[in-house]
């Protein structure tokens, strides 16, 4: 009986790797990611929890100068978010669309507060607006208090947090191209008729999230808003700033209770962008389906 | 070219950049033209006194000294888990992926408060390490792995789309040649996604050197031993001593701006190279 010739074995795929070298990858992976970055945000809650759920409420809401730096945090962020977003739209509008000398660098100036160090962004607006600033005199003259006080505060955190719409939505217009745009004018749209009916829905998810991280960066603010506070407890401490004063009296439970909101925060934030990126693969996935549909019909 | 057309057919080009330049300059040049106006306030001889003092020095050099460490480490671990991400399969891996972006959304404050207890003598990783030795907590070691934290997405983020992009055709190419996998990945993956990783250096490195929120934490502030420039410049603020503070700031500045121009220079370099 002719033997059957044995199949010749099947070649690895060029990009495989061997399965103990994947398996080992992985772990190791896997256990940086633990290491650096699972267990930090474990450890928030269980220190948070660790005297139980009454007391993590206590810590919360029953301490003044705690809720006074809540209540600080959402009056300070919605603010500096509103003036980054219409900046970010503005500054994406004029970049995504249009050629211009020195483009380039206006591009790289937009990326500047994600290099210049917090402290020395405060800084700098102490010698604008404190009492021996440039216009410490006009402003003391006029009864105005901008550092140690809530403009300040807000100044220093739309300055820090600008680029972030900027950045969240420049690419994605680019991306979308004008055409769209062009053909809405040409058909006798107005400026605003544009923005609204086209742009707008063709940004909105991107502008969504650009607006949830800029909140979260804008409400964990730290090193400038640091130095223009002047920490005054219960007056110009925001969250970031408690978490610290209540880290230097020992108090770690209460650092840690105002940390797990925060933390809850940043959660927030990282959800919404997985599921912003599920959606947008799904209706990528949609229009290839439609459009190959539509080539063999 | 559809520039031009643009800029004549769609609305806005004024309103935009001007409303844009405006904002960036009320916002971001008016308070940095402040600074450099009141360092070169400064005689030159207070201005060096400032920066040159040895407790300047040591803190400048272990700021640089920690964000180096800190990127080259991330450099290492990035690599590994983009390679991990963007290769392999394994349970919880979309998990793992969006958690890559937490240092990005969480406060620094936050970071460094974790990071502090974390490695404190009673802390979750303390309890194992402070026996050995090994002093997380109010050290150097605890920057660097603060700001390690603080750095982690950045290489991951950078390598992420080089490596989905790479052609199998040369690592197949290698594999019929007779290389190996790892002599496949050191001559052929490594070179084309290099500058991706020097980027992403250069960019966590850039990150860290600025850092406070996290450091100030963890790092117990102590001078010429585990203080930061950042820490040392509020130090200064908290004595009233502004124009010290703010020769300090400038020579901050000038080392992030270098870092800044060397970035986009590379970054030309590897489009010219691999684009």
């Amino acid at each position: 009986m002719a033997e059957t010739p044995k199949a010749p074995p099947i070649p690895p795929r060029a990009q495989d790797d061997p399965a103990a070298v994947r398996v080992a990858l992985v772990l190791t992976a896997v256990a940086i990611m633990a290491f650096f970055v699972v267990v930090p945000l474990v450890n928030v809650f269980v220190q948070a929890f660790a005297n139980g759920v009454h007391a993590y409420w206590d810590n919360l809401f029953h301490d003044a100068d705690t809720l006074h730096s809540i209540k600080l945090t959402l009056m300070v962020a919605p603010v500096a978010v509103g003036l980054n977003l219409v900046f970010g739209i503005a500054a994406a509008w004029a970049i995504a669309r249009f050629r211009f000398p020195g483009r380039t660098l206006l591009t790289a100036l937009i990326d500047l507060p994600f290099s210049v160090s917090p402290v020395v962004v405060g800084l700098f607006l102490l010698l604008l607006f404190g009492l021996q600033g440039t216009f410490g005199p006009w402003l003391r003259a006029h009864d105005l208090k901008i550092v140690f006080a809530y403009p300040g505060l807000v100044i220093a955190t739309a300055f820090v947090t600008f680029p972030v719409v900027a950045r969240e939505l420049t690419p994605l217009m680019e991306a979308l191209g004008a055409d769209e745009e062009v053909a809405a004018v040409s058909l006798g749209a107005r400026g605003w008729q544009v923005f609204r009916l086209i742009t707008l829905p063709n940004i909105k998810w991107g502008l969504l999230y650009g607006v949830i991280l800029c909140n979260a960066r804008a409400m964990g603010e730290f090193g400038a808003v640091y130095v223009v506070s002047g920490h005054i407890a219960g007056k110009t401490d925001t969250m970031p700033l408690r978490v610290e004063k209540l880290f230097q009296e020992y108090n770690l439970p209460g650092a840690f209770a105002v940390a797990s909101v925060l933390a809850m925060l940043a959660l927030v934030t990282l959800f919404v962008k997985t599921a912003l990126e599920w959606k947008t693969r799904r209706d990528l996935a949609e229009a290839h389906r439609l459009q190959t549909e539509g080539a063999e019909s | 070219m559809t520039a031009d057309v643009n800029r004549r057919v769609l609305p806005g080009f004024t309103l935009s950049l001007g409303y844009t330049l405006l904002y960036m300059s009320l916002l971001v040049a008016i308070p940095l033209a402040a600074g450099f106006l009141k360092a070169s306030q400064l005689s030159l001889g207070a201005f060096w006194a400032a920066v040159s003092s040895d407790r300047a020095v040591a803190a400048y050099l272990l700021t640089v000294g920690a964000s180096f460490a800190s990127a080259f480490i991330n450099a290492l671990l990035g690599l590994l888990v983009a390679w991990v991400l963007v290769r392999y399969d394994f349970p919880l891996k979309r998990l793992f992926d969006s958690l890559v972006d937490l240092p990005f959304a969480l406060p620094t404050a936050v970071a460094g408060l974790v990071y502090s207890d974390l490695f404190a003598p009673k802390g979750w990783y303390g309890r194992f390490l402070v026996p050995l030795g090994i002093q997380g907590a109010y050290s150097r070691l605890g920057i660097v792995l603060v700001l390690v934290f603080i750095g982690f997405p950045f290489v991951v983020r950078t390598l992420e789309p080089v490596l989905q992009g790479l052609d199998a055709d040369a690592e197949e190419a290698a594999a019929c040649l007779g290389a190996n996998r790892l002599q496949t990945f050191v001559r052929v993956v490594v070179p084309s996604i290099f500058p991706a990783l020097v980027t992403g250096f250069a960019l966590a490195f850039a990150r860290s050197l600025g850092e406070y929120g996290s450091v100030v934490f963890i790092s117990g502030n102590m001078p010429f031993k585990t203080e930061i420039a950042p820490v040392l410049v509020v130090a200064r603020l908290e004595e009233f001593a502004y124009p010290e503070a703010t020769a300090i700031a400038v020579v901050m500045l000038m080392i992030s701006f270098v870092t800044l121009f060397a970035i986009n220079l590379l970054e030309r370099w590897s489009t010219r190279h691999h684009g």
